[in-house]
């Protein structure tokens, strides 16, 4: 990538997801340079996957499309996909960022017409759906992906399948012998953007996710409601496609819990209350929605959203960490056990499928890559002694949408700081 | 009604949360039970306590002071330690439900017949005797401790898993003749009496 300048006065922002992509938006548009460096194929990160944001209930392909138009618009952003940064060294005002860039095999003459996946058979498992579909194992990540490229899989490369691809290619497109990359940027300041991934719930060991297959995540529960997703937005148990009108949702699935994560992941109790409306909309008054709790944390206005789902007759409210699930096998259903604390009244319920309300937890570990200072749960310390490595978003703490959006414009105010202080000094 | 009782009653008043801080085996911790009630839900006893321990904290906190110590429910406790394992705040349940236990036997007020308590009196003064544990002795005390004719019939419904025992060589029954205490009795003797006069004046019981 011979054709990136970076000097260091350019503000280098490492992960395109929703923060990654606001702060290089909104450090461009104040006038400096930027490289925004994603590892995935494209921009978009977790909130891309998302059927709808809370409290809104707006979907997030609108809030993407304005952000993609003021970033496509920007001739100051430089957008490298496919990019992992291995290392930072340096200090503000001056810093070496090192990436490998991962090979595509597809060049910019790609224009998404689609004829090498239709002339692939391999299927890989789809990690847009975090593997409840499978897709060709040439693929365009999702409708909206930026840039609008294809990507071979590297498990294609050496294959027939390969060549099948290339074949079916009329604009000379596809490079079958791309080659890793290493690449160095300087750098004035760094906005560190990595987000967060799902608590693996396996280590939940009383809640069987690996053992039941009507044991899911929040964040699969968030595909199936997708009409974009594996079952066309239709929600359908894994076990056997029935629809699953009767949901149990258990919050703090892996978050304030000392044998996981400490922190409390400040989305779940949000997104489950918002699932709930997902249930009403595909359901209507046949939709049970049972949610087990300790305390809802529904935050600042947010208040407003779980009274609203309070009144929904549909939705049941279950104080109780629910101990262990077991399964009965002839039907596939999931039963919770427990004692609830609101008159430690033992229960056994059965339900069609039960949702974990995974908790957040940093998707990086940044102290591999970088000196910096993080907290007990592994996030970027906001006013540690950083240098002019600023956390945005979910690398700095388990924030919803709109604070990690927050998050990313006030860490482009501290970077544009730095920068400004090394222009000033090179006059 | 001990007069260790009544001292506590006066210097706790109404603050029990306070005297269990004080006076309970890792009772410091009730307060930061947060009522998740996953230790209830993972107690394989659970339906036969009165109160589950998650209830017990709360009542703990809610000054029943009675309710909490002449209960049953603490000495159903079988140390299989679940509840430890899950309890997202790592409280030591197990320890503190031992605790409550035998801070209410120490302070007369745990439940005169209830088994476990039975049990513990039982075995600790057998062990206490000769340093090591007579086993003969024990489980014919426990046979017959709801009297000679309750025992007879325990013991034959019990005369096979008896047997068994004897023929896998797991039970002697001449132990009462050929059971060897420790080499220093006296020393043991001396020791437990040490450990006794360091707790009460750590918790401040009255010797």
């Amino acid at each position: 990538m011979a054709d990136v300048v970076a000097t260091n006065e350019t503000i280098v922002v490492i992960g395109g997801g929703i923060s990654g992509m606001t702060a290089a938006v909104e450090a461009a548009e104040t006038g400096k340079d930027v490289i925004l460096l994603e590892r995935a194929p494209s921009l978009g990160g977790r909130v891309s996957q998302l059927y709808k944001y809370f409290p809104k209930l707006c979907h997030p392909t609108c809030g993407m499309e304005i952000n993609l138009r003021r970033l496509r618009g920007n001739r100051r952003i430089k957008v490298l996909t496919l990019a992992e940064v291995q290392k930072v060294t340096g200090e503000a005002g001056n810093y070496q960022v090192t990436a490998t860039l991962h090979p595509r095999f597809v060049n910019e003459n790609c224009t998404a017409c689609g004829a090498c996946a239709e002339a692939v058979t391999a299927e890989i498992d789809n990690p847009f759906d975090y593997g409840l579909s499978r897709m060709k194992a040439a693929y365009l990540p999702f409708t909206m992906a930026h840039p609008q490229r294809y990507v071979i899989d590297p498990s294609l490369i050496g294959t027939e399948e390969a060549q099948k691809a290339k074949d079916a290619c009329r604009y000379d497109a596809i490079d079958l012998d791309m080659k890793p990359e290493t690449v160095t940027f300087s750098a004035g300041a760094i906005i560190w953007a990595t987000g967060w991934r799902p608590y693996d719930a396996a280590k939940i060991q009383p809640y069987g996710y690996d053992r039941y297959a009507n044991v899911i995540t929040s964040v699969e529960f968030e595909r199936l409601a997708d009409t974009r997703g594996p079952t066309g937005g239709r929600i359908l148990r894994p076990s056997d496609g029935k629809e699953a009108k009767n949901v149990a949702f258990i919050q703090c699935a892996g978050s304030r819990d000392r044998n996981h994560l400490t922190h409390c992941s400040r989305i779940c109790c949000m997104a489950s209350l918002k699932q709930t409306t997902y249930m009403r909309e595909r359901f209507g008054d046949d939709a049970q929605s049972s949610i087990y709790y300790i305390d809802i944390r529904a935050i600042d206005r947010f208040e407003d959203f779980y009274q609203k789902v309070q009144a929904d007759s549909t939705v049941k409210f279950i104080k109780s960490k629910v101990a262990n699930i077991t399964e009965d096998e002839a039907t596939g259903d999931v039963i919770l056990h427990g004692v609830d604390t609101e008159g430690y009244h033992r229960y056994d319920n059965r339900h069609d499928l039960c949702v974990l309300a995974v908790g957040m937890e940093p998707s990086v570990d940044v102290r591999r890559i970088a000196d910096v200072a993080v907290d007990a749960s592994g996030f970027i310390e906001v006013n540690g002694p950083n240098g002019a490595i600023f956390g945005a978003g979910c690398a700095a703490n388990a924030l919803d949408v709109n604070r990690s959006v927050q998050s990313a414009t006030a860490s482009v105010l501290r970077a544009v700081q730095v920068v400004n202080r090394v222009a000033k000094a090179e006059g | 009604m001990s007069d260790l009782n009544t001292t506590m009653v006066n210097e706790y008043r109404s603050n029990f949360l306070k005297e269990v801080e004080a006076n309970v085996e890792e009772g410091r911790w009730v307060k930061m039970c947060m009522q998740c009630g996953v230790c209830s839900g993972s107690c394989p006893l659970g339906p036969a306590w009165e109160h589950p321990p998650q209830e017990i904290f709360m009542m703990i906190r809610a000054g029943k002071r009675d309710e909490v110590l002449k209960s049953e429910s603490m000495w159903m406790c079988t140390s299989c330690y679940n509840c430890i394992v899950r309890c997202p705040r790592e409280l030591p349940i197990t320890h503190i439900m031992h605790g409550l236990a035998n801070y209410a036997h120490r302070l007369g007020l745990a439940p005169k017949m209830n088994p476990t308590r039975r049990f513990a009196k039982i075995f600790w003064d057998n062990i206490v005797k000769s340093g090591r544990v007579n086993e003969i002795e024990l489980s014919l005390r426990l046979y017959f401790m709801d009297g000679f004719k309750n025992g007879v019939e325990k013991a034959w419904s019990m005369k096979d898993i008896g047997l068994g025992m004897l023929k896998a060589r797991r039970l002697n029954p001449l132990g009462f003749v050929t059971h060897k205490g420790c080499k220093d009795t006296k020393g043991i003797h001396r020791m437990l009496k040490k450990a006794r006069e360091i707790e009460d004046r750590r918790k401040g019981f009255a010797a």
